[in-house]
């Protein structure tokens, strides 16, 4: 199974690097080394939340509340910056807000069994609501927010942004996370087979709750960057956004049943919509074509995953080791 | 008399298993055949092939002396052969009389269902067999007794000759039981031809004519119920020596590890109580429903007893979660290994970590060379046969996943170790290294109990049995008492000495 997904996460690299040729070809400065970390710090959101909807996915679950959870962190992130809170807190807060707004998800999923995909599209409403009911409907300007509110994501350390060094920062930690410590290996277990988790006391619901917290948290985070990023706050930012972040989750073999899948590729596939999305209107491929490549390259992932983790059979004529 | 359907040396293997080497089973107009056998027998395969859900491979089958075959369950069905099963396939969502034409529906103008007519000839068809439901009720708002009426007007609508009751008592109240017994004698006047699959003796003596008898896949014998009696039909259910070799040790009895006393559950045991010592075997025999696995599950923390206390040592030891019972030391091996025992696409070694990631981690984060020290060890000591502790669970054959899930248990170095059917659907080969390894934890001061259905097996390995019957402890065997005739008069509930 590994090899397999290795081949699939080498058939993904392939994919992009391609992409970045055919895009050369029509345009050289796009693959310049400069750009391509423009183009990387421009989709660290996409991979942070990635991330966070990979562990969710991993264990049979889907966050649709992901944007919902940003805006509203988002938004609470820019109210507190305009009350004069101190930007370290703030970034304390909404962290902390977002893992509550996903602890909410978590515990309807553990606690009253509703599937995920009704809690969370109730949910994504709900805190779209509330921004609303937090704002009439109004919206936090550029001029509204203190500028080392507003400079935090874009300051330069190293070379890159420090926006790009989160999404590093959380590539290496969701490595770790995911590989080395027992709750990541919850994750597989329960996705893989929950029957056997329950008999091996692994709480299914008690790791789905985890799951959740961390994609509300990440997206807490998030909803801080995106806002102090592009300097404004209102009820619908990043509105759909989270069907992009599911997309690069399943581009990047995220098994949508659970179980099976690697930050690798959850990487990979949000590096590959964040390609396309740049790269395409620079080549001057019209916005709605841009879709279909991106509806096409889903599906063309989703077909991959199917022949890769189809039914073996029962694999009869290999059983040297059955009549051993 | 002329039976209405024959069946001659029928065969059908599966992979690895010969569930039917050549049996033969006569159904006759107007008479109940009950057809008996262990668990395993090849009842269900029969009523497979009868319904044209499984093809024989060899062997005839013959309706009103006319050799046929039942390619598909239409044929079947299309043949005169119904059956109504321990759970009824029927639709829940649909009503009682579309339930019953579901297929055949009469049909009026444009070809449309004539709803009228159907539900007119579904209140006949009730009212012939003295059930009492409205056509047009919901079949999700009736009991299962109700259901199994609609199963037999539905047989009686398709004008079945042939009608297969496999176990239909098993979930019915007394009332209800009694209800049935009035029906099946209803077909037999109506002429029809009752296959009647029962553990239950005092039900086979009190309705069948006839008796067929399966043993390990094989014809043993048949004849009119007028003709035998209890201890005879048991003889022949069961006789067979225990040929088999068991590597049973002469084991080191010692101190009781696990004390259950009084151990209930609402709906499916009561006031089960044992006590299991180290270094003891101690077999759970029963048939298949008996409550065995559920008294098991408690045990491991997966359901809640409602009365009862454990005592692990001496120390009385609450069982909520099964967190708290891998901490008192119980383990159990479950019997779906598919389902609940091994967690396809990880591979082999962390599977085996699975329960113990605790150990095998430091400072919150998992090393991989202590993971693999600890797969490796308890793999070895169970001869795990596989290309590399990476290799992915799922492509392993039953016998080994079995031990990898048993390896998993012994990695977090339990007391009382559970084997639910710890050799079902694994082949010979690997079926001896499973008891060659309860015999040598067993020998090592581990003490284990064994839920199994092969009489040979629990009387190769078990040190002491217990039979459980309809959810309660019904006997208890040690030494010269273990006989294959008293553990079955006990599972079926016999009293009495072995004949």
């Amino acid at each position: 199974m590994s090899a397999l997904l290795k081949s699939r996460e080498a058939i993904l690299a392939l994919a992009i690097a391609l992409l970045l040729v055919v895009i050369a070809s029509r345009f050289p400065a796009f693959v310049t080394p400069g750009n391509l970390a423009s183009v990387f710090t421009d989709t660290s959101p996409l991979i942070l939340l990635a991330l966070g909807q990979m562990v969710v996915i991993l264990t049979k679950c889907i966050d649709l509340s992901v944007t919902a959870n940003l805006a509203l962190c988002g938004m609470i992130a820019a109210l507190m910056n305009g009350a004069g809170v101190p930007l370290p807190l703030i970034l304390l807060l909404v962290v902390a807000l977002g893992a509550v707004l996903g602890a909410v998800n978590g515990l309807l999923v553990w606690k009253l069994d509703i599937p995920s995909i009704v809690v969370t599209l109730g949910t994504m409403t709900i805190y779209r609501g509330i921004i609303f009911l937090l704002t009439d409907g109004k919206w936090v300007n550029a001029h509204q927010m203190s500028e080392g509110f507003k400079a935090f994501p874009r300051a330069v350390f190293l070379g890159l942004p420090v926006m790009a060094w989160i999404a590093i920062l959380g590539i290496v930690a969701f490595v770790l996370l995911v590989n080395r410590t027992p709750l990541g290996r919850a994750f597989y277990a329960v996705g893989g087979n929950p029957h056997a988790a329950v008999y091996t006391g692994i709480s299914v619901g008690r790791t789905q709750f985890a799951a959740f917290v961390l994609s509300g948290a990440l997206a807490g985070f998030v909803g801080y960057l995106w806002v102090a990023r592009y300097a404004v706050a209102y009820v619908d930012i990043a509105s759909g956004f989270e069907l992009d972040v599911v997309a690069a989750c399943v581009i990047g073999g995220i098994a949508i049943a659970g179980g099976a899948g690697s930050v690798a590729g959850c990487v990979m596939g949000a590096l590959f919509l964040g390609i396309m999305k740049n790269a395409l209107p620079v080549v001057g491929i019209s916005p709605f074509w841009q879709m279909a490549i991106s509806g096409a390259a889903i599906l063309i992932a989703i077909a991959f995953n199917a022949r890769g983790s189809g039914p073996k059979g029962r694999l009869i004529l290999k059983t040297p080791e059955v009549r051993a | 008399m002329t039976p209405v359907l024959s069946l001659r040396d029928i065969q059908k293997s599966f992979p690895g298993v010969k569930a039917l080497a050549g049996v033969q089973l006569d159904l006759y107009p107007g008479q109940v055949t009950a057809l008996i056998g262990e668990n395993g027998a090849g009842k269900s395969t029969i009523v497979k092939i009868l319904t044209g859900i499984y093809q024989p491979d060899g062997g005839t089958i013959a309706v009103e002396g006319r050799e046929t075959r039942f390619p598909t369950a239409q044929a079947a069905s299309d043949a005169g052969v119904t059956a109504i099963h321990q759970e009824t396939v029927l639709f829940d969502e649909l009503t009682v009389a579309e339930n019953i034409f579901i297929g055949h529906a009469p049909k009026g103008r444009f070809g449309l269902i004539d709803r009228k007519a159907m539900e007119a000839q579904a209140k006949a068809l009730l009212a012939s067999i003295h059930a009492d439901l409205e056509p047009h009720a919901r079949l999700r708002d009736l009991g299962i007794a109700s259901k199994h009426l609609v199963a037999i007007a539905r047989a009686l609508s398709i004008d079945a000759r042939v009608v297969i009751m496999d176990e239909p008592t098993a979930a019915l109240s007394h009332k209800e039981i009694q209800e049935l017994y009035d029906l099946v004698a209803t077909l037999k006047a109506k002429g029809k031809a009752i296959l009647f699959i029962s553990h239950k003796f005092d039900e086979i003596f009190r309705i069948a004519d006839r008796y067929t008898v399966f043993r390990d896949g094989q014809f043993v014998g048949e004849g009119a119920m007028a003709d035998v009696n209890e201890g005879q039909l048991v003889q022949m259910m069961v006789g067979r020596s225990v040929d088999q070799i068991y590597p049973k040790r002469p084991a080191q009895i010692g101190a009781p590890v696990l004390t259950v006393t009084g151990y209930s559950h609402p709906t499916e045991f009561a006031d089960v109580g044992f006590t299991l010592h180290q270094g003891e075997i101690l077999g759970f025999y029963g048939l298949v429903g008996a409550g065995r696995s559920e008294v098991m599950q408690a045990l491991f923390g997966i359901t809640k007893p409602s009365h009862g206390a454990v005592k692990i040592g001496d120390e009385v030891r609450v069982i909520r979660s099964t967190a708290q019972a891998v901490a008192a030391g119980i383990v159990y091996v479950p019997e779906d290994r598919g389902k609940q025992g091994a967690v396809k696409g990880l591979p082999i070694y962390q599977n085996v970590t699975l329960p113990s990631l605790g150990r095998t981690s430091k400072g919150g984060f998992l090393r991989m060379a202590q993971e693999f020290a600890l797969a490796r060890e308890y793999t070895q000591r169970l001869d795990l046969r596989a290309a590399s502790l990476d290799q992915d669970v799922g492509l392993l054959s039953g016998g080994n996943q079995q031990k990898v899930v048993i390896a998993k248990w012994l990695a977090t170095k339990p007391r009382v170790i559970i084997l639910d059917e710890p050799t079902k659907g694994i082949d010979i080969g690997s079926k001896a290294a499973v008891h060659d390894f309860m015999s040598e934890l067993a020998a090592q001061g581990l003490a284990v109990i064994m839920v199994s259905s092969e009489i040979p097996e629990v009387l190769g390995m078990a040190d002491r049995v217990i039979v459980m019957r309809e959810g309660r402890i019904a006997a208890e065997f040690a030494g010269d008492a273990m006989t294959p005739e008293n553990l079955v008069r006990a599972a079926v509930g016999i009293e009495g000495e072995a004949a």
